[in-house]
């Protein structure tokens, strides 16, 4: 069976000289959802914009569902859907015009073009909007807009990228419920996105891509499990007059009632709770300090390709 | 995609097109009608009648095709370019670019959409010209054939022109540095045999010179120039800028990084 997306050795260098692409290979197979990751500026949206045909590459291969891009282009292009980065419709053309010409562009007859954009449409929740200008629309409407526009010609791969940026928390919920159903109805998926708890809760692959260099590309569980250690904060039910020296464990006290412990995955939380609990402390509740993801996606973007001359995170 | 799929991106492409001008027919449609009836006055009604004849013709009778024309190519022109661009800039290209739509349909839906403008006002402005003075008709055949040749191919050129515009100010510059010279100087206001010898044959680089003339001679049966070598050097001009606007999109210059 053929891989949803191959890429081999793919090259970029923008006109100015700017290299955004230093040989990427990546394989997502058929019924993934995957997941690029990376910080701004890293190449994601590069990588996208060549398989989408948007960006000339400049080195490598690409291929869709086993069609080269560049010995069989509408055949690789019938099979993908993109939710671009930025908005990109006609912000004066009405809403459902906007999906059902997207269809049109995919050789879909005008009237099944309009009964499957009621289709999307009512699927994204904006059936109601149809009639009127996109410009009008809300942010977050107009990334559904995008979705329902990818969705039309039913491609049997989906890219999004940053989907959910600036949709509020109840609408990517069910934005994350809509995906999962079509990946689970067979859709293949690549999503980027910069909340890693979005990656960690739909993705099954990741792929960490940084200045260009791919430094990550594992199970999302993989990449979970490299994760030794994890921080917890402890509340306390009353202030403490001097830190705590305890055998195995260290610890770090934030203000009078708190206090933050590194713990190795391999040990027990009970151990820390049996030491605290012989000194009489009393703990209310306990939280993980960062998203075990995020602290990872740090360790691996500052430590992976070190040349130091990274600007702000 | 089959041949039949790439008739409906073509049909969804033109339509999209026709609707874009025809929902802003106020920007679109009215004003060349308003410039062309003054026209029609100050030149036609007001100054005409001290001119005299032209080619034993009402001066009146004599400009109303090359003002039909002057509208018709500013129109598929101005069409072209500003929704080529318009969508290079909202980046809604893309939605055809990433689609398995040959470039070719891409470029024919949008020269429709020029040409349907061009048509419509061509028509609007013939019909304001029925106010002025009855319509003369030598050869239908030759009326249609040529407004539609000229209106494909100041369509393409307007394709041109948006592949290369970077900002709104550029697609006005051609129009009024190029096209609007080319025009006034294409024979609408006056017969070229009126000319000194010497810029006579200098009208004769003007492409639109041919157009014009080939045009009046379907109202009126006169024309300065071979009807022949009109059709020839309007359709070499269409084959040309065709190759170089499919070469430009395929190269995708200007709207691929
Ligand atoms: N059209 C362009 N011309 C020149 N350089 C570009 C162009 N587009 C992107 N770049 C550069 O290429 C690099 C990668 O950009 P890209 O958009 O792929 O990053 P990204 O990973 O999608 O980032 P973000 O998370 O911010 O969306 C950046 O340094 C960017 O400045
Ligand atoms: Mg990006």
């Amino acid at each position: 069976m053929a891989a949803a997306l191959k890429i081999t050795g793919l090259k970029k260098t923008y006109k100015g000289g700017h290299v955004a692409l230093k040989g990427v290979d990546l394989d997502v197979k058929q019924g993934d959802f995957f997941g690029l990751l990376g910080p701004n500026g890293a190449g994601k949206t590069t990588i996208i914009g060549i398989i989408t045909s948007l960006v000339n590459k400049s080195g490598g291969e690409v291929s869709i569902f086993g069609h080269d891009l560049d010995t069989d282009p509408a055949s690789a292009k019938a099979c993908l859907g993109l939710v671009p980065q930025e908005f990109n419709f006609n912000m004066f053309d009405p809403v459902v015009e906007v999906v059902a010409n997207q269809a049109g562009y995919y050789g879909i007859e005008r009237k099944e073009a309009f009964q499957r954009a009621e289709k999307y449409l009512k699927h994204l929740d904006l059936w109601d909007k149809r009639r009127v200008m996109a410009r009008t629309l809300s942010g977050g409407m107009k990334r559904r807009l995008m979705i329902a526009r990818a969705l039309v010609h039913e491609p049997r791969l989906l890219i999004l990228d940053e989907p959910t940026a600036g949709v509020d928390i109840e609408i990517r919920r069910s934005m994350w419920q809509f995906l999962r159903g079509i990946n689970a109805a067979g859709t293949t998926i690549i999503l980027t996105t910069h909340y890693l708890e979005e990656a960690e809760s739909l993705c099954r692959n990741i792929a960490i891509i940084d200045e260009g260099e791919l430094i990550e590309n594992t199970t999302t569980k993989q990449l979970l499990n490299t994760l030794r250690m994890e921080t917890f904060v402890l509340d306390l039910e009353s202030p403490l007059d001097h830190l705590p020296v305890l055998e195995n464990q260290k610890l770090v006290q934030l203000d009078e009632t708190t206090l933050e412990a590194d713990i190795c995955r391999d040990d027990s939380i009970n151990a820390l709770f049996a030491e605290l609990s012989k000194r009489d402390i009393k703990v209310l509740s306990m939280r993980n300090k960062t998203n075990r993801l995020e602290e990872l996606f740090m360790n691996l973007v500052e430590n992976g390709n070190g040349n130091g001359n990274r600007t702000a995170p | 995609m089959t041949p039949r799929a790439k008739l409906v991106a073509l049909r969804t492409i033109a339509t999209k097109e026709i609707l874009r001008f025809s929902r802003i027919w106020i920007q679109t449609i009215l004003p060349p009608v308003i410039t062309t009836a003054l026209y029609f006055i100050i030149f036609g009604n007001l100054i005409g009648p001290r001119i005299g004849r032209m080619d034993g013709f009402d001066y009146m009778e004599f400009i109303i095709p090359g003002l039909i024309m002057m509208a018709v190519i500013t129109n598929s022109y101005a069409n072209v370019v500003s929704s080529f661009y318009g969508s290079k800039f909202q980046r809604h290209i893309e939605e055809m670019l990433i689609s398995p739509t040959p470039n070719y349909i891409i470029l024919i839906g949008y020269v429709l959409g020029g040409v349907t403008r061009g048509m419509a006002v061509g028509i609007a402005v013939t019909l304001v010209s029925l106010v002025f003075h009855p319509l003369n008709i030598h050869s239908l055949w030759v009326m249609f054939s040529m407004i539609l040749l000229t209106s494909i191919l100041f369509s393409l050129a307007g394709l041109i022109n948006g592949v290369y515009a970077k900002s709104f100010d550029d697609i006005s510059i051609i129009p009024t540095f190029v096209l609007t010279p080319l025009t006034y100087l294409g024979g609408i206001f006056y017969s070229i045999s009126m000319l000194p010898e010497f810029w006579q044959r200098m009208s004769l680089v003007n492409p639109i010179l041919y157009m014009v003339n080939a045009f009046r001679y379907g109202f009126l049966g006169v024309s300065d120039i071979n009807l022949g070598i009109s059709y020839a050097i309007s359709a070499g001009f269409i084959v040309a800028l065709y190759v170089f606007s499919l070469y430009l999109l395929r190269k995708g210059h200007g709207i691929r990084t």
